[in-house]
């Protein structure tokens, strides 16, 4: 690793933590229960929305009535999705005539756009009108982040309400996320994305005559069935547009992470140059960081939320280094060719196959930690060409349940739910009654607490199986050998934490990935989120207990060390037999 | 649940308008009066018409160029409709092979060169689109250009100067070199 390589990662945590009080204690008045100085600035919108939609903003919910409608919101989100791709070819801003796209390709996107997984089957550029980019795609990279705003704050309510059964009112919760977070967030960062290049409009694409002309050769079978090769010249070349920034703003800070173009964020118009990349990985983690402060102000005690964001940092910081590290390395197949793949100060030198020049290593390596520790799922780089162990730590990443940061309010409901687990390990430690937060953990909130921990990982594991023993799923392997069980491996992962990054040779749209993957990311999200509301129901209904001599300190280095262990033992239990028949078989047999 | 279900479709196609079309249009309006250059693709435009982009890659295969990034798009290098990768695995046996093709064409436009070939020039990029190099894959190509062109070195050296940005803020990223623009400004040269 470089001087350099460190700098990028220390500056990126400087900024990045500087960041989380302001933004934080501004979510915290934005959900918070009483009027004050930002929503009685925005008051005269929301009443006016909440009017035009027939909804009290007085209703307070209880857990099932707030599950249901989230449930009803998302599947109706899904569906309009879903209907937009399957009729764009009629409708207008659709200046490349793209016709409609196909059933199982439309319903997997729409499933992963409203589950904030964003898992991209198709192609961008060749595939989907601008109105549908900015109707069905952007609209849903907004709403999936702000329901996970909403459950987020309905499970931390859980915690600081007592006696009740109510935990607030889900139509407010999202407006107040989308008006007063995503929107005038989104709206900054757009406009910073088009001043470094990422282009922002609704003309149709630009074709411009090449400097050289090349040629490639193209095989067709001719009338009786011969192969005919020919040479075809290419003398142009096709600049794709449209409105991508207002997408890759809230791609980003609503760690959704579905492209624009197909490239993703290794596309120069997605991600032009190195502060465009600083700027996106901020706006991952932006929020998700941010949210710990908020949930200490919500919970009373802001000790409570630097805890969880050491936690994060704990398990996050040594990754990031180690993929850094892992690409600097390089690719040990190319030792003995007349390569340089040594830094200096002309090159970042490293695995740069899959990368682009302008983001070398240090900017890729943060950005695949970033990415995958959030849920976001963005890439500036094709993950699948990482070498064997920095291609381990995305998959890696994800596997622990997408809690380190994770996504847009699901990242920090799912580390409460390993928050309580290990409260309750503790509890059994010393034979005492778990409490978190000042309240007691029974057998009711255990019980949803272990499943919210363990359906991804069983989703994982069980998915990865079928995918291996049916024809269908192994046939659309790209790589030979221990790397294209990876490429299964990853995209299992990935859906089932709604992540959506992937290692992208897996040609996944096909029937079968597009149905198995879609289940996937349903069943990781929305069981998940009823099973996270169930708990905080059940706890809100419950007396705050005092503190008391045996109570277990929350905010310590002893319970943030626990708090890591708890995730990392989950994590590390569940998938190194999995992980050691991929990547580490990889490593091993390139190590020599 | 009707009237959740009406409270749910009415929510859902107010915060379309707002986030659908009333938020992209906002940011394309701004985008176009403060940004135009770069919101209509960073267009590097020789005598009134359109030449190229300044971040989009172009394929370069005349040894009288400087060769950009090798380009896994299909079906030809660089095609800005299907961006995209190789998707080849480290340990990928076709993998090596393409980096050993390379390493060969390179060879054969200058065979006199028998420095180690910077590893940026013979791995495809991410995107199958970068516009740039780094200055080493620069440096390496710089003789070559200069004598087909029959041009001083150092004249070439201080064009590939020109065309080199440092890390961004001084941090951020790598030095690199954009291969479209230096070729035109060494056609120029004529």
């Amino acid at each position: 690793m470089t001087v350099n390589d460190y700098l990028q990662i220390g500056l990126f945590l400087a900024v990045l933590l500087l960041l989380v009080k302001p933004v934080g204690s501004y979510m915290a008045l934005v959900f918070a229960e009483s009027p004050n100085r930002v929503t009685r600035f925005g008051g005269h919108v929301e009443r006016g929305i909440y009017r035009v939609c027939g909804i009290r903003a007085d209703e307070d919910m209880g857990w099932k009535r707030y599950a249901l409608a989230v449930l009803a919101f998302n599947v109706l989100g899904l569906l309009a999705v879903y209907l937009l791709q399957r009729v764009q070819q009629w409708l207008p801003l659709n200046p490349q005539h793209f016709g409609a796209v196909s059933p199982d390709s439309a319903m997997n996107t729409a499933i992963s756009f409203v589950t904030n997984t964003n898992w991209q089957g198709y192609s961008g550029e060749s595939t989907m009108s601008y109105l549908t980019q900015m109707m069905g795609m952007t609209v849903q990279n907004f709403l999936s982040a702000a329901t996970g705003l909403a459950v987020l704050v309905a499970v931390v309510r859980g915690f600081v309400r007592h006696g009740t059964k109510a935990l607030g009112n889900f139509w407010v919760d999202l407006t107040r996320g989308t008006l007063y977070v995503l929107l005038p967030l989104s709206m900054l960062i757009a406009l910073l994305l088009v001043s470094q290049g990422v282009v922002q409009n609704l003309k149709p694409y630009v074709d411009v005559p090449v400097l050289q002309a090349t040629s490639y050769a193209q095989t067709t079978q001719d009338a009786t069935g011969h192969e005919v090769t020919k040479n075809v010249a290419v003398t142009t070349q096709t600049l794709p547009m449209g409105p991508a920034a207002s997408q890759i703003a809230i791609k980003h800070l609503g760690t959704n992470g579905g492209g624009f173009f197909s490239a993703n964020s290794a596309h120069p118009y997605e991600n032009p140059t190195p502060l465009s990349n600083f700027i996106e990985m901020l706006a991952i983690l932006l929020i998700p960081g941010g949210l710990c402060y908020t949930f200490g102000k919500m919970v009373g005690d802001t000790r409570q939320g630097w805890a969880i964001l050491a936690t994060m940092l704990l398990i996050f910081v040594p990754l990031a280094i180690g993929a850094v590290a892992a690409e600097q390395a390089g690719n040990p197949a190319l030792h003995g060719l007349a390569v340089d793949a040594h830094a200096s100060a002309l090159q970042s030198g490293g695995n740069m196959e899959g990368k682009e020049t302008r983001f070398g290593i240090a900017s890729t390596g943060l950005f695949v930690a970033v990415t995958t520790a959030a849920s976001c799922g963005a890439v500036n780089a094709m993950h699948d060409s990482l070498t064997a162990l920095g291609g381990m730590v995305p998959m890696w990443l994800m596997q622990l349940g997408e809690v380190i940061f994770g996504g847009v309010g699901s990242g920090l409901y799912g580390m409460l739910a390993f928050a309580v687990v290990a409260v309750f390990i503790a509890g059994l430690m010393v034979g005492r009654t778990p409490e978190y937060l000042g309240k007691k953990i029974e057998a009711h909130e255990m019980k949803m607490a272990s499943l919210a921990v363990l359906l991804p990982c069983a989703l994982v594991v069980i998915g990865t199986a079928i995918a291996v023993l049916v024809p269908a799923g192994a046939s659309s392997v790209a790589n030979p050998g221990a790397h294209g069980f990876s490429e299964i491996l990853y995209a299992l992962t990935s859906a089932s934490n709604n992540n959506g990054s992937a290692f992208a040779g897996l040609s996944a749209n096909t029937l079968f990935w597009n149905v198995l993957l879609g289940a996937c990311m349903f069943l990781a999200r929305f069981p998940l989120i009823i099973a996270m509301l169930a708990m905080a129901g059940s706890l809100a209904a419950k007396r705050h207990v005092p503190e008391s001599a045996g109570t277990l300190p929350t905010h310590t280095p002893l319970f943030v060390v626990l708090l890591a262990c708890v995730v990392i033992v989950v994590g590390a239990l569940t998938f190194l037999p999995a992980l050691a028949l991929g990547p580490i078989a990889e490593y091993l047999m390139s190590a020599h | 649940m009707s009237k959740l279900l009406r409270q749910s479709f009415l929510l859902l196609l107010v915060m379309t308008v707002v986030t659908g079309l009333i938020y992209p249009l906002a940011v394309t309006g701004v985008a176009q009066l403060i940004f135009p250059r770069q919101a209509n693709g960073s267009l590097v435009v020789k005598d009134g018409r359109p030449v190229g982009s300044a971040l989009i890659g172009q394929s370069f295969t005349d040894p009288k160029y400087f060769w950009g990034r090798p380009s896994a798009t299909t079906p030809m290098a660089d095609n800005g409709m299907a961006s995209g990768g190789s998707n080849l695995g480290p340990s990928n046996p076709a993998l090596t092979a393409a980096i050993k093709q390379r390493i060969d064409a390179l060879h054969n436009a200058d065979p006199g060169n028998h420095a180690p070939v910077p590893v940026d020039l013979v791995t495809a990029s991410g995107s199958g689109l970068d516009p740039q190099i780094s200055p080493a894959a620069a440096q390496y190509q710089l003789a070559r250009v200069a004598r087909l062109r029959g041009l001083p070195v150092a004249r070439v050296q201080s064009l590939v100067r020109e065309y080199t940005s440092g890390r961004q803020l001084g941090v951020l990223g790598e030095p690199r070199v954009n291969v479209l623009e230096l070729n035109l400004a060494l056609d120029a040269l004529r």
